[in-house]
């Protein structure tokens, strides 16, 4: 077996991104996440990459659309004021068709906030937070472990569909630390082609064009027409989630991310005591997976969602449903973060 | 037990983000499954700070708790805080150099420690941490002291590696202290 490394989770993303062939990193440093910006400046010139401190969250996101144009793997990460700083760039970077990866480690909000744990910036990842038709896929690990295993996933996906890719972690990710192995480094030779698009020079051959504009509104629907088929390609091959005990189960508990690893712990206490509860964890939050969590939530009693805001995922649980049982919602907000106990006694207080 | 749900508590500089750590490196390099969860926020020297900590055979759904079943208390805000929390039948590790008064918790087993006259003795009050993190380890058991051993060697590197020895020492006078 490959060794263990006890390590912080923002470190451990970094040191995944740079294993999965990152080596063009842009960004500004912001609690809960600045360990991550740290490691890829001390990082990237140990391995011939490129790490630039901007002077300002836009200026990292407009880095990482100049970079991301010449087809090479690119990322930033930032928490949450930080990335509504980027919106801008990234509705460009996603009109563009270009391949990027943001992390964001959530803190709570909205406006400066605190920089505790939340999951309140679910919207704005999932539902597009910049302006214009567009996705980001958008993954939700649970665990350290995870969120290194998804990074070269992250990295793979923005490559395959030149769609830019968020991993969505939280403060409590970020700064925790648990035993990680890492896996071996992405060969880049043959994976990373985008000769037939990027922009590295026109020496023997017609220029390309990389752009988000088009003045005639017929050419810039065909656009994106284009963009959205291929939006409809990774809504049918790309959700990801996870079930534990769901198949006797009477109730779900629905969490994403560190929520829903939380959650475990729930679903074990509530077994101890006779009580059949199962946990759905939606690892991929777009595309979310809607028929997925419709069918296991056939013939349960109720539903219940946790999440460390005051409610926007519980949303898409309901649209996922379609009216077929209850769901309900608890949450914590503000950097709180529910406890096993907490939501257990919510669960008894809901079952009744 | 088979799962030790620890919060560590105390002033920031007294170390208990350290105790954390190495205890849950330390379950690392015993194949256990380890989590390790700081506090965090503008905290500073003179502060509270804590860190939760669980060290499990079983894989660690939560990494969280507000029902620890064990406590090591540095001072007495933390005694405060964290009193009301612990499972009944938990165990709480005092730091009785700076805690000079007893837990209203009458459903414990509680160690106490004077922990800083023995780093003291040892010549650096600084490895009080690690006496009452030997006191913890010789009441449970939650990980070896080999473990902790290669736990301090990943963690004291270069100039802080000459302080491997005081603190391996520090942590057998704290074992010693518990009788």
């Amino acid at each position: 077996m490959a060794e263990r490394i006890m390590v912080k989770g923002n470190e451990a993303m970094a040191e995944a991104a740079v294993r999965a062939g990152c080596r063009l990193y842009f960004g500004y440093p912001i609690t809960p996440q600045s360990e991550f910006t740290e490691y890829m400046a001390r990082r990237m010139p140990e391995v011939d990459g490129v790490f630039l401190q901007s002077e300002s969250e836009v200026a990292a996101v407009n880095m990482v659309y100049g970079a991301a144009c010449t087809g090479h793997r690119v990322m930033t990460s930032t928490s949450s004021p930080g990335f509504s700083l980027m919106q801008e760039g990234v509705s460009y970077i996603a009109g563009a068709m270009l391949p990027a990866v943001f992390v964001n480690v959530v803190r709570g909000g909205p406006g400066l906030g605190d920089i505790q744990p939340a999951q309140s910036d679910y919207f704005q990842s999932t539902k597009g937070g910049g302006h214009g038709d567009y996705h980001l896929i958008v993954l939700a690990p649970g665990s350290i472990q995870e969120a290194v295993d998804l990074m070269e996933t992250a990295f793979r996906l923005a490559d395959n569909y030149r769609v830019p890719v968020m991993m969505l972690a939280d403060g409590m990710l970020g700064q925790m630390m648990e035993p990680v192995v890492f896996p071996e480094y992405v060969k880049l030779d043959g994976i990373n082609d985008h000769s037939s698009w990027a922009l590295r020079g026109t020496d023997g051959r017609e220029p390309h064009k990389v752009t988000s504009f088009d003045i005639d509104p017929v050419r810039l629907e065909e656009m994106n027409t284009e963009t959205h088929k291929v939006y409809e390609e990774i809504r049918s091959k790309e959700i990801r989630f996870e079930t534990h005990d769901l198949e006797d189960a009477d109730y779900i508990l629905v969490g994403y991310g560190t929520m829903g690893r939380i959650l475990g712990s729930v679903v074990k206490m509530a077994r101890k005591q006779g009580i059949k509860v199962g946990l759905f964890r939606p690892i991929s939050l777009w595309p979310f997976p809607y028929d997925e969590l419709k069918k296991a939530a056939k013939g349960k009693r109720f539903c219940t969602v946790v999440e460390m805001s005051t409610g926007q995922m519980v949303e898409d649980v309901r649209l996922s449903v379609e009216g077929a049982l209850p769901v309900h919602f608890y949450g914590r907000t503000g950097g709180m973060v529910p406890t096993p106990d907490e939501v257990f006694k919510e669960l008894v207080r809901l079952i009744g | 037990m088979s799962e030790h749900l620890l919060v560590a508590a105390g002033f920031g500089g007294q170390g208990v983000m350290l105790i954390g750590q190495i205890l849950a490196t330390a379950g690392m390099f015993d194949n256990k499954h380890t989590t390790w969860l700081p506090s965090y926020g503008p905290e500073m020297r003179g502060g509270t700070a804590n860190c939760t900590v669980v060290v499990s055979d079983e894989p660690i759904a939560s990494p969280i708790t507000n029902t620890p079943n064990e406590l090591i208390i540095m001072n007495i805000p933390s005694l405060i805080k964290f009193e009301k929390e612990i499972q009944s039948d938990g165990l709480m590790v005092i730091n009785t150099s700076v805690v000079d008064r007893d837990t209203i918790r009458d459903d414990i087993s509680i160690i106490k420690v004077d922990a800083n006259a023995i780093a003291e003795k040892l010549g650096n009050l600084k490895v009080a941490n690690m006496v009452v993190l030997g006191a913890y380890l010789k009441k449970t058991g939650a990980v070896t002291l080999e473990g902790v051993k290669r736990a301090l060697e990943k963690k004291l590197t270069g100039s802080k590696a000459t302080l491997i020895d005081l603190n391996i020492k520090a942590i057998e006078e704290g074992m010693k202290s518990v009788t």
